[in-house]
């Protein structure tokens, strides 16, 4: 490896190079025609909460639809902001969301078909087994926090601005108590997704803020028990949207709606009442069809 | 329980990481490699400009890259009609924007090496312009090897641009570190260190592999 060489090494070094281009084309037009074949898409793109994901729903439900309408869908699960935003620019077909004031503003700038009811869950309050704050079977989460407060009992907060900590801080907001990990020492802000801070909450022995599908996956694994639901103000409504195509006239209109009716009907909303985690049930169906013709 | 069901899943997403980072890494090269060879041996005005932006390129941050691209490729965006967002195509766009650089900065670091010892040499033996830079490219050619696998162990290793504009879609465009990503955040550890060592097995294969060919002097 001198450098000082004799013949120059032009065949062989020129045969690899145009081989090595070769290829990288080929491998371009095969993910090429690969990617292109789908457009028009023959798909339907939905765009959801992490929470249909991480319960299991979607994975159990979407090859249900698949095999009634021979319409595949593929989902993207983000936050309920970037999935409604996927919607309003058109890189999604349908949204199934829950946050019903966003949901409205969606729907009242023209972005939406329409909206059905889809189904519901709760959250629920989760705790250390020797419950220090005495609120084991209580059904009024605002007095069950208040508890907390007084026993300076830990709390893990998600502090990440998801719904369920906007729903966390409601709650505080109802006690008259606004918390902060700088001067509360029993309260700490975990800064991650569901599972991880349930996971959080376990190890420390602290309380949580939960939806119940989330919890009902991961409660084996976890020294938690639920000690507060059915409080009326904790439901949580699911609602599913197609876009608007006269808003973005090249989505898969019909695949959408399809969709969106599929999960309404009385096929859809039965599978999502059977489905079930550890013997439990996440998630309610309360269908209704508002994008029937 | 898991294990056994996803064998085949398993094998999806290792062959679509497969494919995203090695065609990136193509196209990366097919681009980089030309440039890095000009910007060591051409004189021209603005070089040590186009030399430093390589450079700064190199640490270019993926999630920027990913944002960039998902604008772009978004319906609303200037390449929205081809509908490329969410698919594995547009992953590998903005996986090769970020290894064209690395790719280019690491060629002209080895050429410009060489092509110091050499040139005097190959004026001596009467090569002309073309030949002269085809020597030295082939002198160089251990360190535009190099710079090829750290091109490649970027692409499999990234995550921010993929994550963000292929979407993570289960079957699609989920890949190795997406999928630790997705694991590590609901808690399955287990499944998530395993894609993380088949990670590592994937990059120790070929980079192996790669240093094998060098050992055999094939390149």
């Amino acid at each position: 490896m001198r450098g000082s060489r004799n013949t120059l090494p032009w065949p062989s070094f020129v045969t690899v190079w145009r081989i090595a281009f070769a290829l990288a084309v080929l491998l371009i037009l095969a993910g090429l025609s690969l990617s292109l074949n789908l457009h028009p898409r023959t798909y339907v793109l939905l765009a959801t909460t992490t929470s249909a994901r991480d319960s299991g729903l979607l994975d159990y439900l979407l090859p249900f639809f698949e095999t009634d309408t021979g319409i595949g869908v593929r989902y993207i699960a983000v936050g309920t902001g970037q999935a409604l935003d996927l919607g309003r620019r058109g890189d999604a077909e349908v949204v199934l969301v829950h946050a019903p004031d966003a949901e409205l503003v969606f729907m009242a700038e023209g972005y939406g078909r329409c909206r059905s009811p889809v189904m519901q869950n709760e959250f629920v309050v989760v705790g250390p087994p020797d419950d220090p704050a005495g609120i084991f079977g209580l059904t009024n989460a605002t007095l069950a926090f208040s508890k907390i407060l007084a026993a300076h009992a830990r709390f893990i907060s998600r502090g990440d601005n998801s719904g369920t900590h906007i729903m966390e801080l409601r709650l505080w907001s109802w006690v008259g108590y606004t918390p902060s990990p700088a001067t509360d020492p029993w309260y700490e802000e975990s800064g991650q997704g569901m599972s991880a801070t349930l996971g959080l909450a376990s190890q420390l022995g602290g309380y949580t803020l939960s939806d119940d599908g989330t919890f009902l996956v991961h409660a084996a694994s976890l020294d938690l028990l639920i000690d507060v639901r059915h409080d009326p103000p904790l439901q949580n409504f699911y609602s599913v949207i197609p876009v608007n195509p006269d808003r973005h006239p090249d989505v898969n209109v019909d695949g959408a709606l399809a969709f969106a009716r599929w999960l309404v009907s009385s096929r859809g909303q039965g599978l999502i009442g059977a489905y079930t985690v550890a013997g439990m049930q996440p998630f309610h169906p309360n269908g209704e069809d508002r994008c029937g013709p | 329980m898991r294990a056994m069901t996803d064998i085949s899943e398993i094998s999806q997403i290792v062959g679509i990481s497969l494919l995203v980072a090695g065609t990136s890494t193509l196209i990366g090269s097919v681009v980089g490699i030309p440039l890095g060879v000009l910007v060591a041996l051409k004189e021209f005005r603005g070089r040590n400009f186009v030399r430093t932006l390589a450079f700064t390129f190199y640490g270019f941050p993926p999630v920027l890259a990913g944002l960039l691209v998902f604008l772009l490729l978004s319906r609303g965006g200037p390449l929205g009609f081809l509908g490329l967002l969410f698919t594995p195509l547009g992953m590998i766009i903005a996986q090769s924007l970020l290894i064209a650089p690395i790719v280019m900065g690491i060629t002209i670091s080895a050429v410009t090496n060489v092509s110091r010892r050499l040139y005097d040499t190959a004026l001596a033996l009467g090569a002309d312009g073309r030949q002269w830079r085809v020597t030295a490219l082939h002198d160089a050619r251990v360190g535009v090897l190099t710079a090829v696998m750290v091109g490649f162990g970027r692409a499999i290793s990234e995550v921010g641009a993929v994550l963000i504009v292929g979407g993570n879609i289960r079957g699609q465009t989920r890949v190795l570190t997406t999928a630790i990503v997705l694991e590590t955040s609901q808690a399955h550890y287990v499944e998530a260190t395993i894609f993380g060592v088949i990670l590592f097995a994937i990059a120790f294969a070929v980079f192996a592999a790669l240093q094998r060919l060098q050992e055999r002097g094939f390149v």
